[in-house]
């Protein structure tokens, strides 16, 4: 065999192998939701969202779940969202080079690696004991909060340095401050990158189990949580609780409960996705 | 060279980006309603010095001037010049059309919805004249809610002279303003030009050396950062006293 000949056996050996690479965790994943789906897809139905948690499995509805992770997502979501947004902005826009800065930017981009139950720990210690809170949905909204805020400020940071600097100049020229140059140019401009991070760190909060559970959220709630000083579940918790259960029928519900929150984050995502779609189509610098 | 009435000065004017020594010792008195270019090489510190006029060099970390500049005979650079006024009298053009990623409507009248403009009829009012006086309102009166984004390049220039005209400077600053576009939209702005010279001061950055000869009045020739001559345009491309300017303008460097 001549050189050439090796060297291209190699590169279709490479291929090959980065073929299989690629499908082995897609295969995995899609035998995953196939599985999910035929266990629990029978089991939604309407009593299934409406009813209240139950000890027997055929009673037992994840109503107060979902109406959890809903509160925990639209709380988190004011929370980390104005937040977020204002640290991005003056991170971005008005901080001067220091020291200091240097070493809060580093410093968030590490946060934004940080696991999450260690959160949850933080969150614990803060707003539960410190702030004597309790295991309510708004101590979980808040430790979510945290959770989130580091990929906000990112994601922000990002979308806004996306903007020409000669939209500034622009604005600038014509004798804005340089909140006016954020408010009325950078931020409209930057919006739907901005949008697009929010959902997605979202997405992720809604998926978290371990740092709620680490602040006290509660497994069995017999009640839809009324106001953020209730106590709550979110979705994962109570997938977590059935699928700890002995007995076959949980795991049904479990699945069926897999497949709301599935469905719930892919909606987020998608919502995601179809803003920076449509930002990229009306704006072209 | 005599100037009737000084509209911009530069005494004594020396401007630093860290330790670069980029403007040196320059003094200038440009005159009122009338057209001052700017030439020289890249990097010779013409653009850096238009950009003292209205103060854009303000943002740039380790950028600091000593000596003065005055407007209209009141130094811009003390600590009671506020700098939003400042850029109501004096507008500015850039190289490359920046209009604003909203409809020519909003662009046009941005400057004075910041000044918290909000009388619906004062803004449209502007709006057309400004529109008018930027030789653009008949291509794009039937689209003012359109995306400026969507106008053509040389379009784009005439709108941000708009927008710039739109709150009534006595100075426009333009800095290469035609640079990105073809030779018919460079006409068009050099006809601009003259027409805005009737009631505004102009002060243009230029690499093109025969725009600097239709549209000017006087020209200054930059070179490593030192005001090298300055003269009648029609003196300066005829016979320049300076070797290097000669050199420059029939084209042996830069």
């Amino acid at each position: 065999m001549t050189n050439s000949e090796k060297n291209r056996l190699k590169d279709k050996a490479f291929q090959v192998f980065g073929v299989f690479c690629t499908f082995i965790g897609l295969v995995v994943l899609a035998i995953f939701l196939i599985d999910i789906v035929i266990e629990g897809i029978g089991r939604i139905d309407w009593d299934f969202l409406t009813s209240l948690p139950s000890r027997r499995a055929a009673r037992a509805g994840i109503l107060t779940a979902w109406a959890g992770t809903l509160w925990i997502l639209v709380l988190s979501a004011l929370i980390a969202f104005p937040l977020g947004i204002a640290a991005g902005v003056y991170l971005e826009e008005y901080a001067k080079k220091t020291k200091l800065s240097n070493f809060l930017e580093i410093n968030i981009a590490n946060l934004a690696g940080v696991p999450s139950i260690i959160y949850g720990l933080l969150g614990l210690e803060l707003f539960v004991r410190i702030m004597n809170l309790g295991g309510i949905l708004l101590a979980g909204a808040l430790t979510l909060s945290l959770l989130i805020l580091p990929i906000i400020i990112v994601t922000t940071r990002e979308a806004i340095k996306a903007v020409p600097r000669t939209i500034r100049d622009g604005s600038f020229a014509l004798g804005a401050s340089k909140w006016q140059t954020v408010w009325y140019q950078v931020l409209p401009a930057s919006f739907g990158g901005i949008l697009t991070g929010v959902i997605l760190a979202l997405s992720r909060a809604v998926g978290e189990a371990a740092p709620l559970i680490v602040i006290g959220a509660l497994a069995y709630v017999p009640f839809v949580p009324s106001s953020p000083m209730d106590e709550f579940t979110v979705l994962p918790i109570q997938i977590f609780n059935w699928t700890s259960r002995p007995q076959a029928a949980f795991l049904t519900n479990a699945a069926a409960a897999i497949i709301i929150l599935l469905l719930i984050t892919f909606l987020l995502n998608g919502i995601a996705v179809y803003l920076r779609h449509r930002q990229q189509k009306k704006i072209k610098w | 060279m005599n100037i009737k009435h000084s509209k911009l000065e530069a005494i004594n004017l020396d401007a630093y980006y860290g330790d670069f020594h980029a403007l040196k010792n320059i003094n200038i008195a440009m005159e009122e309603k009338a057209v001052t270019a700017f030439i020289g090489p890249s990097g010779c510190g013409k653009s850096t010095f238009l950009r003292t006029f209205n103060r854009m060099n303000d943002y740039i970390d380790g950028f600091r001037i000593e000596g003065q500049i005055l407007l209209d005979g009141r130094d811009i650079y003390t600590n009671d010049v506020r700098v939003d006024e400042l850029r109501k009298e004096v507008g500015m053009v850039f190289q490359k059309p920046n209009p604003f990623p909203k409809t020519i409507y909003e662009n046009v009248v941005y400057g004075l919805r910041i000044q918290g403009i909000k009388d619906k009829k004062i803004l449209q009012e502007t709006c057309e004249k400004s529109l008018q006086q930027a030789a653009l309102w008949n291509e794009v009166k039937d689209k003012l809610d359109k995306s400026a984004l969507a106008l053509s390049g040389g379009q784009q220039q005439r709108l941000c002279i708009a927008r710039a005209l739109a709150i009534q400077p006595s100075v426009i600053l333009m800095d290469e303003p035609a640079s990105a576009l073809d030779p018919i939209s460079t006409a068009k702005i050099e006809d601009l030009i003259y027409e805005l010279k009737k009631d505004y001061t102009i002060v243009i950055v230029t690499h093109n050396m025969q725009q600097a000869g239709r549209v000017s009045d006087h020209t200054a020739f930059f070179y490593m950062g030192e005001l090298v001559e300055y003269a009648k345009t029609k003196t300066m491309f005829t016979s320049p006293k300076d070797t290097r300017t000669q050199n420059y303008i029939t084209g042996r460097f830069g």
